[in-house]
């Protein structure tokens, strides 16, 4: 017990002195929270919206009017032909345009109804979807306001009534994206800097000849690495409660849930991405070896993690694969605890998965640890 | 030459890479007490029969005992009695003089007042005062190597095992280099001791020259001069490592 303080104090000592270090470990943190959560939004917005409108009518320009006054439109230029308005698309100027053909007021009138174009730029389908579903919003509810000009009395009479559907958005209900992103960001955060550190911090000594020195003394496997992680479990801890703090200061996302039920969970957690980081450490000579191993995990594990893209639609063989994926259950455990309030038994099953996680994990990285080579 | 008195006893043993045998069946003993050259030209196979007896590389074949631990099953008894110098500098260079006496001190089980006892006598002994405080990478080379040494020395080892420590250093810090030796053996610390210089090769008791991994010469210094009929050890170096 008293030589695994011994290596504690050291790690700390070193830790702290390291004017390279310290940033790494609290300001970008900090700075990444900071502008990933204001940047990484699924939201649409801005979008560079141009039109032709070749009937110049009252209802035409009512129209757009509508496009002018909603907050998620750019309305850019109008268009003199489709030809001028499809080359713009071309270049990337415009998101989408809208083409009002000759005698649209006049053949809504005769006929009660029009069809108009609309063209949207699908590079990014997503993207896309949610333009189209925008521009067809806008679109019905200015046709539901011109009804009642266009049509007679005896008409609306007859006519059902609209079935409305009115959403109750639950556990976020002002459906701020960052109250979603935020408590995901901070695993991010977490995972990607206790990761990295532990990662490297032993092949280091193997690169400088320290823990050579370390090998030839008597010194028991465990104790030394107990030392060595425990420095960097601590700080894991140390990063979600700045993490929280600014969450909570900058973001004002809810905390319903128990927050002590997720520091206990976040301790087992690190466990998991310690054992992960001493395990590539044992199989890497260098610091630049261990940097590449650690980044492809890292990347494959937020990519499937549920942060940004839900698992749900994922294929089904990689809803298999995210079993293996520590990110994902931390995740998911955080936006349960902060935006649902869950209780300790909506996370057990999680939790004892990453129990597990942790326990084969840090014993394979026991296991390979050699004094001996 | 009794048995018992051998803290080392080393027999056929052998460390092979693939096909290449680093080192090629050797076989000596190293008494009590005594400064055991180790010599041999770059690539020899010094290094690599040194890592085997100091018990963090495991042998092909052969036998060997260290301090009475056999270096297959008991390299953890082996570590408790032994140091160890290796020829890259080992302390941490972001620590202190003093906090880096206390961590060895520290990790091979030493009480605090046993280390309190031991940087004082140290520091002291190596005119540290000044700069306990400063961390080791501001100090000269030829300082961190005595500090090395007597770091490996802490924990009173039976053997200490010196890989190359003078490698680098000026003329008269190996000079002084070779009295803390001295001193280290006069005490009844047992000195394996590995290096390039032939002028120290004349300060050990008995030396022992390896070529392509296989032990050729092993006898005192003296002894060795008048068998290749030379004046130096330089020249019994030249003769024996050119073939």
């Amino acid at each position: 017990m008293k030589i695994i303080l011994y290596i504690i104090k050291k790690e700390f000592k070193q830790i702290f002195r390291n004017k390279g270090m310290l940033p790494i470990i609290f300001i970008l943190p900090v700075l990444q929270l900071v502008i990933l959560s204001n940047a990484a939004t699924y939201e649409i917005k801005n979008i560079q919206f141009g039109y032709v409108d070749t009937d110049n009518s009252s209802i035409s320009r009512g129209l757009i009017e509508q496009f002018e006054s909603s907050t998620y439109f750019n309305v850019s230029e109008k268009f003199p032909s489709e030809k001028e308005a499809s080359q713009a698309m071309q270049e990337g100027t415009i998101d989408a345009y809208l083409n009002i053909p000759t005698h649209f007021e006049r053949d809504l009138q005769k006929d009660k109804t029009k069809d108009i174009g609309v063209f949207i730029d699908a590079i990014d389908g997503s993207a896309a979807g949610v333009i189209n579903v925008y521009i067809t919003q806008i679109i019905q509810n200015y046709n539901k306001s011109i009804v009642a000009d266009l049509i007679q009395v005896s008409d609306a009479v007859q006519k059902p009534k609209n079935i409305d559907s009115i959403p109750l958005f639950w556990y976020n209900q002002t459906l701020n994206y960052k109250t979603f992103m935020v408590p995901g960001i901070l695993v991010l955060l977490v995972t990607m800097i206790t990761l990295f550190l532990s990662g490297m911090n032993i092949v280091r000594e193997k690169e400088i000849g320290t823990l050579e020195q370390i090998n030839v003394t008597p010194i028991k496997k465990h104790h030394f690495i107990i030392g060595k992680l425990f420095p960097f479990w601590v700080l894991g801890l140390g990063l979600l409660t700045i993490g929280l703090i600014l969450a909570k200061v900058i973001f004002n996302v809810p905390m319903i849930g128990n927050l002590g039920l997720l520091y206990v969970y976040t301790a087992v957690y690190i466990l998991v991405i310690l054992g992960i980081g001493l395990f590539i450490s044992n199989f890497t000579d260098t610091q630049q070896q261990a940097m590449f191993i650690a980044w492809f995990f890292v990347v494959i594990f937020i990519l499937m993690s549920g942060l940004f893209t839900p698992i749900e639609s994922m294929p089904k063989w990689a809803q298999k694969l995210t079993e293996f994926n520590p990110v994902k259950y931390f995740v998911e455990i955080i936006r349960m605890v902060m935006l649902k309030g869950s209780s300790f038994n909506d996370v057990f099953p999680l939790a004892i998965k990453t129990l597990v996680y942790a326990i084969v994990m840090n014993g394979l990285a026991v296991w390979s640890y050699k004094k001996t080579l | 030459m009794m048995k018992d008195n051998n803290v080392i006893q080393v027999e056929n043993l052998s460390k092979l890479f693939g096909d290449f045998a680093a080192v090629n069946q050797i076989s000596f003993q190293v008494k009590a007490g005594e400064i055991f050259g180790f010599l041999g030209a770059n690539g020899a196979g010094k290094t690599t029969a040194m890592k085997m007896l100091i018990g963090i590389s495991s042998p092909t074949s052969g036998k060997a005992t260290v301090a009475g631990f056999d270096v297959y099953k008991e390299t953890e008894s082996i570590k408790k009695n032994i140091g160890y110098m290796s020829q890259k500098f080992a302390l941490y260079d972001d620590l202190t003089v003093k906090e880096n006496i206390t961590f060895f001190g520290g990790i091979y089980g030493l009480s605090k007042k046993q280390i309190d006892q031991k940087r004082c006598e140290l520091v002291e002994e190596l005119g540290l005062q000044e700069v306990t405080k400063s961390l080791v990478a501001s100090l000269p080379l030829g300082w961190k190597q005595k500090l090395a040494f007597s770091v490996s020395l802490l924990h009173e080892p039976k053997i200490v095992f010196l890989d190359e420590p003078t490698g680098g250093v000026d003329p008269i810090t190996r000079r002084q280099f070779w009295e803390m030796i001295y001193k280290a053996a006069h005490n009844g610390t047992t000195i394996f001791v590995t290096t390039h210089y032939m002028d120290e090769a004349e300060y050990c008791d008995r030396v022992s020259i390896m070529v392509n991994g296989k032990i050729e010469a092993l006898d005192t210094p003296k002894k060795l001069k008048e068998h290749y009929k030379t004046d130096t050890m330089n020249d019994v170096f030249l003769k024996l490592a050119r073939g």
